[in-house]
C-alpha cells in the first residue's frame, strides 16, 4: 500500500510550499541525510547564484583581455588584480570561472528541459500503447544506447552547428546534443513505471468507465508515472554538465569570445599544468567538481529520502518524538 | 533461565509489553501495556482487526522488531528476555526455542533453492551433523507435515509444490528444530479454504504429537473457533479479552468482542434466498448471457496455455443478484473482467446488454460502457492516488455526460451522501480515507450513471469484518433501491449467500453447481460444493467441532 500513496500522512495539512520536492525532502530528513542533502543544496545555491550575478561578481567580462592601463599580463600567477591569475590568451581567470556558470546553467536547463518533455511523452505514449510503435521505440532507443555518449554528442554538435559556434548556437548545440544522449533515459523509467501503472485497478476502472486512451493517458497515469522525475533531474543536470564539460575539452564547445566554458578553458589548461602554470586549469577544474558534487548529493539524498526503507531517523529525532508521542 | 518459567510450564511470557512505531508525523503507538503468556502445548490466537498491534506483538517473541519501533517491557522466551538479548543469543534461539510460519508461503521460500536445503539450513545452523543426517532429519520432518513421497521431494523447487503444499513445506522448516513455540502470523489467509482446513488440522496435529505450543495470529474468527483452546482479542493496541475459545464464543465478556462476533458472516444466517422456491427475475430481461463461454490464455514459446473458462453458460436477469463463488484460479475473476470488457473472449457466445462480445471493439462497446458499473477488490489502489475523491466519484460523469462544474459538483455530493459519506469528502485525497470508506466512495463512482448492471470483483474480501458488514449492508440497501442487477463475484460463500439470491459454483474453470443460495449452501449436490461449504470455518467451537468431523469424512470417501 505505501507504494500507491506517495503523498505521506504528514504532508497533507502542510501549506503548499512545504509540499514541493526539495523542501518537503529537507523537512524529512535528519542525520547525516540531512547534512548531504544541506551541502548538496549549498552548492547548488551558490551555483546559481553565481550564474546570476556574474556581471556584479566578475571584474572583467568573460573575453576581456585589456583595460584601460593596457593588454593583461599572460599566464601571471594570482596577484591583487588577477586574484586567479590569467591565461595564456590574457583572459582573468576568476572572471570567466564566474561567467562559466552562467554557460553551465544555460546548457543544463535547456539540455533537461527538452529531454523531459521529449522522453516522457515518447515514454507514456509508447508504454500505453504498447505494439509496433512500443517496439520501434524501444529498438531506437536501445541502439541510441549502444553509441557511447560523448561520440554521439560530439557527433551532434557538428551536424547541428558545423562547427561554428555563437553564444545561442553554441549553447543549443551542447543542450541538443545532451538531449539525444538523455532522452532514452527518461523514456525508458517513464515507460516502466507506465507498464507497470498500466495493470493497477485505478487505470483499469478508467477504462470500464470508457475514458479515452489521451484522457488515462494524461490525468490519470502521467502524474503517477513522474514521480521519480526530480531525482533523475538531478542527476541527469551534473551529467549534462560533465557531457558539455567533455565536449569543451575536446574542442567542440563554445569559441572563448562567445562565452566562457569550463571546459574548454580546461582543453587550454593542459600545456600550462606541465610547465607549472597551476592556476588556468585548477579553478575552472574546481568549478566542475563543485557543481556535479552538488547536484549529485541533491540527488542522491531525494532518492535515500523518496524510498522510507532507505530512510534514516537519527537516534535524537526519535528518541525526541516517542517522548512527545508519551506525552501527547 | 529462571526455575520458576520452567515449573509453571510457561513457554513465552509477555509483561507490560509497548511498542512505539517512529514515523514521519511522530510517533506512533501501535502496542499499549500488553501482558500475556503462553503455556506448553496449547494454540494461543490472537485475534484483532487491521492495525490492533497483533503481529507485532507476536513477533517480540522472536526478537522481530522493525527498525523505526521501540519496545518497552518484556517478552520472556523459555526464560530468556528477547527484547534485550543480544543478536547471538536471538540467532540461538530462532529456530530451536521459537520459529515462524507466514501468510505467503510462495515468498516465504526462496525460489532457487530446493525446498529440503532450505529446511536444512535452519537445522545446519544450530547443529554440527553430516549432510546426510541433515538429509534424513528434513525427509523426516517432510513426511510428519504430510507431503508424501518426501525421498523423492526433499529435490524438489518451491514451484513445483501447490500452495498448500508449500504452505506444508514452511510449516516442516519451522519444525525441524523441535521448537517449543510456533508463531503463525495469518498462516491461512492466503490459501484456499478446503486447503485451510487441511493446514489448520496439521496445525491441530502438530500440536497433539509434539507438544508445541502455537500463537496463531488472525483475523478470521472461523479460524479461531476451529483450532483455538485459548483466544485474545486485541484492539488498537490493547488487550479487550483473554478467555478459552469456547467461553469467548458462548459468552463474550466484553462490548467490543460482541459486535466482532455479530460482524462475522456465518453461512445460513441473513440468506437472500431465505423462504424462496424458485429463481425471481426470472421472467425479467436478460442482461448477460453466457453459451458455452470458453477463455484461454495462450502459454508462451510452446508451453501449452491456460483455460480459465472451459464452457460456462449462466444468465442474469434485470435487478437480479448473481453470486459467482469458487477458490482462487477458478476464473470468477476472468469471467465478471470479460462482461467489463477488459479481457477478451476466445470462444462460445457472451451477450452483455444486447452486445455480442465474441465481436469486441472498443470503439462500438464504448456507449454501453455508461450501464455498467464494476467494483474493485482493492479500494486502495482502484482510486488515482493523486486525484481527489470528488474528482474519481465525477469522472463517469465527466466522460459520458456534459454536465457544467455546479452541476457535476452537486451530482458527486449527492452521490457520496447516498453511500452515507459526508459531502465535504469530496476535497480528499483516496489514502485519507479509511478502507471501508473507499470502498463506500468506489461504489459511489460505479453508480454515478446509474448503471443496469454492476459487476462486483471481491469487493470486501480487503476489508475487515466489522467494516464488511457495513458495506455489505450497504451495497444490499443500494440494489434495492436502484434495482440494478449485479454480478457478485466472491471466494466467501457466506457472504455471497447474504446477498445473492441465485449463485453459481466455479471449480477450475467450469460451472459445477447453480441455483438458490440457500439451496445451494444448505444441500449442494455436487461432491466438491460440499466439500468447499464444509472446509468454511464457522464461528462457533461447537459447531466447527461438528463440521471438522464432517469433512474428515468427506476426505475419507473421495
Amino acid at each position: 500500500m505505501v507504494a500507491t500513496t506517495p503523498v505521506s500522512e504528514a504532508k497533507i495539512g502542510a501549506p503548499w510550499w512545504l509540499r514541493l520536492p526539495v523542501v518537503s525532502h529537507l523537512r524529512m530528513s535528519s542525520g547525516l541525510q540531512r547534512g548531504m542533502l544541506i551541502a548538496g543544496l549549498a552548492l547548488t545555491a551558490l551555483l546559481l547564484l553565481t550564474a546570476l550575478f556574474a556581471p556584479l561578481i566578475a571584474p572583467f567580462d568573460f573575453a576581456q583581455n585589456a583595460d584601460a592601463t593596457g593588454a593583461f599580463p599572460r599566464q601571471s600567477a594570482p596577484d591583487d588584480k588577477f586574484i586567479w591569475g590569467t591565461t595564456v590568451s590574457g583572459y582573468d581567470v576568476f572572471s570567466r570561472t564566474m561567467y562559466g556558470a552562467r554557460t553551465a546553467v544555460w546548457v543544463i536547463v535547456a539540455a533537461v528541459l527538452m529531454s523531459i518533455f521529449l522522453g516522457v511523452f515518447l515514454g507514456l505514449v509508447s508504454g500505453y500503447l504498447g505494439g509496433w510503435f512500443d517496439r520501434v521505440m524501444v529498438v531506437l532507443n536501445d541502439a541510441i544506447y549502444a553509441f557511447p555518449s560523448l561520440l554521439l554528442a560530439i557527433v551532434m554538435s557538428i551536424v547541428i552547428s558545423q562547427g561554428q559556434s555563437s553564444l545561442f548556437g553554441g549553447i543549443m548545440a551542447a543542450a541538443i546534443s545532451i538531449t539525444v544522449v538523455f532522452i532514452p533515459q527518461y523514456y525508458r523509467v517513464v515507460r516502466a513505471e507506465v507498464i507497470r501503472l498500466k495493470a493497477e485497478p485505478f487505470v483499469e476502472s478508467a477504462q470500464v468507465i470508457g475514458a479515452s486512451g489521451w484522457r488515462v493517458m494524461f490525468t490519470h497515469l502521467l502524474r503517477n508515472a513522474t514521480r521519480t522525475l526530480p531525482l533523475i533531474f538531478t542527476l541527469n543536470a551534473s551529467e549534462a554538465l560533465l557531457t558539455l564539460a567533455g565536449l569543451g575539452f575536446l574542442g567542440f564547445g563554445i569559441e572563448p569570445t562567445a562565452a566562457s566554458e569550463w571546459g574548454f578553458d580546461l582543453n587550454r589548461a593542459m600545456s600550462d599544468a606541465t610547465s607549472g602554470i597551476w592556476w588556468t586549469g585548477l579553478f575552472p577544474g574546481l568549478a566542475i567538481v563543485m557543481t556535479v558534487l552538488g547536484l549529485t548529493l541533491v540527488g542522491e539524498s531525494m532518492n535515500d529520502l523518496n524510498d522510507p526503507r532507505l530512510r534514516r531517523i537519527s537516534r535524537r529525532k526519535a528518541k525526541r518524538m516517542i517522548q512527545m508521542g508519551t506525552k501527547a | 533461565m529462571s526455575p520458576t518459567d520452567a515449573g509453571t510450564g510457561k513457554v513465552l511470557e509477555v509483561s507490560e509489553l509497548s511498542i512505539d512505531f517512529v514515523t514521519d508525523s511522530g510517533a506512533v503507538p501501535a502496542v499499549k501495556g500488553v501482558d500475556f503468556s503462553v503455556k506448553a502445548g496449547e494454540i494461543l490466537a490472537i485475534v484483532g482487526e487491521s492495525g490492533s498491534g497483533k503481529s507485532v506483538t507476536a513477533r517480540t517473541a522472536l526478537g522481530i522488531m522493525a527498525e523505526n519501533g521501540a519496545a518497552r517491557g518484556a517478552v520472556y522466551l523459555q526464560g530468556q528476555n528477547m527484547l534485550t538479548a543480544s543478536g547471538a543469543q536471538l540467532r540461538a534461539a530462532r529456530g530451536r526455542d521459537v520459529s515462524m510460519v507466514f501468510q505467503e508461503p510462495s515468498t516465504a521460500l526462496n525460489p532457487v533453492y530446493t525446498v529440503g536445503w532450505q529446511i536444512m539450513e535452519g537445522i545446519r545452523a544450530h547443529t554440527r551433523m553430516s549432510k546426510k543426517e541433515a538429509r534424513s532429519r528434513v525427509i523426516e520432518a517432510m513426511g510428519q507435515v504430510g507431503i508424501p513421497d518426501p525421498e523423492r521431494r526433499v529435490d524438489y523447487y518451491p514451484h513445483q509444490f501447490s500452495g498448500g503444499q508449500k504452505q506444508r513445506v514452511v510449516i516442516a522448516a519451522a519444525l525441524a528444530m523441535k521448537p517449543s513455540l510456533i508463531v503463525a502470523d495469518e498462516p491461512t489467509t492466503a490459501l484456499d479454504v478446503t486447503v485451510q482446513a487441511e493446514i489448520l488440522a496439521l496445525l491441530r496435529e502438530v500440536r497433539d504429537e509434539l507438544g508445541t505450543a502455537i500463537v496463531i495470529i488472525t483475523h478470521n474468527m472461523g479460524v479461531v473457533a476451529d483450532i483455538a483452546d485459548r483466544v485474545i482479542v486485541m484492539n488498537k493496541g490493547l488487550v479487550v479479552e483473554q478467555a478459552a475459545a469456547t467461553t469467548l464464543f458462548e459468552n463474550p465478556g466484553q462490548d467490543y468482542t460482541r459486535s466482532l462476533l455479530a460482524a462475522v458472516p456465518h453461512l445460513g444466517r441473513n440468506s437472500a434466498s431465505e423462504g424462496l422456491t424458485e429463481r425471481p427475475h426470472a421472467q425479467s430481461k436478460v442482461l448477460v448471457e453466457a453459451k458455452d463461454l470458453y477463455i484461454h490464455y495462450p502459454g508462451r514459446l510452446g508451453a501449452p496455455g491456460f483455460t480459465a473458462v472451459d464452457e460456462v453458460s449462466f444468465r442474469i436477469h434485470a435487478g437480479e443478484v448473481y453470486g459467482l463463488v469458487g477458490e482462487s484460479g477458478s476464473g470468477k475473476t476472468t469471467i465478471g473482467r470479460t462482461i467489463a470488457g477488459l479481457n477478451r473472449m476466445t470462444a462460445g457466445s457472451l451477450q452483455v446488454l444486447g452486445y455480442e462480445m465474441a465481436e469486441f471493439k472498443e470503439r462500438s462497446f464504448k456507449p454501453l460502457r455508461q450501464d455498467i458499473g464494476f467494483v474493485f477488490q482493492d479500494p486502495a489502489a482502484s482510486f488515482n492516488p493523486q486525484l481527489t475523491i470528488g474528482e474519481c466519484v465525477a469522472e463517469p460523469l465527466n466522460v459520458h455526460r456534459e454536465l457544467t462544474p455546479r452541476a457535476t459538483r452537486d451530482k458527486v455530493a449527492a452521490l457520496l451522501e447516498s453511500v452515507q459519506l459526508p459531502s465535504s469528502y469530496a476535497g480528499r485525497y483516496p489514502h485519507e480515507l479509511s478502507g471501508g470508506q473507499r470502498q463506500r466512495a468506489s461504489l459511489a463512482r460505479a453508480l454515478a450513471l446509474d448503471p443496469k448492471l454492476l459487476i462486483a470483483d471481491e469487493p470486501t474480501s480487503a476489508l475487515d469484518v466489522s467494516v464488511q458488514a457495513k458495506v455489505l449492508e450497504l451495497f444490499k440497501q443500494l440494489q434495492q433501491e436502484h434495482g440494478f442487477a449485479a454480478l457478485f463475484i466472491s471466494h466467501d460463500l457466506a457472504v455471497v449467500d447474504m446477498l445473492a439470491s441465485w449463485v453459481g459454483v466455479l471449480l477450475r474453470g467450469k460451472l459445477v453447481e447453480e441455483g438458490l443460495g440457500s439451496a445451494v449452501l444448505s444441500a449442494p449436490k455436487n461432491p466438491y460444493t460440499q466439500r468447499l461449504i464444509a472446509s468454511l470455518p464457522v464461528p462457533d467451537p461447537r459447531e466447527q467441532a461438528k463440521r471438522r468431523a464432517l469433512i474428515e469424512e468427506l476426505n475419507r470417501n473421495s
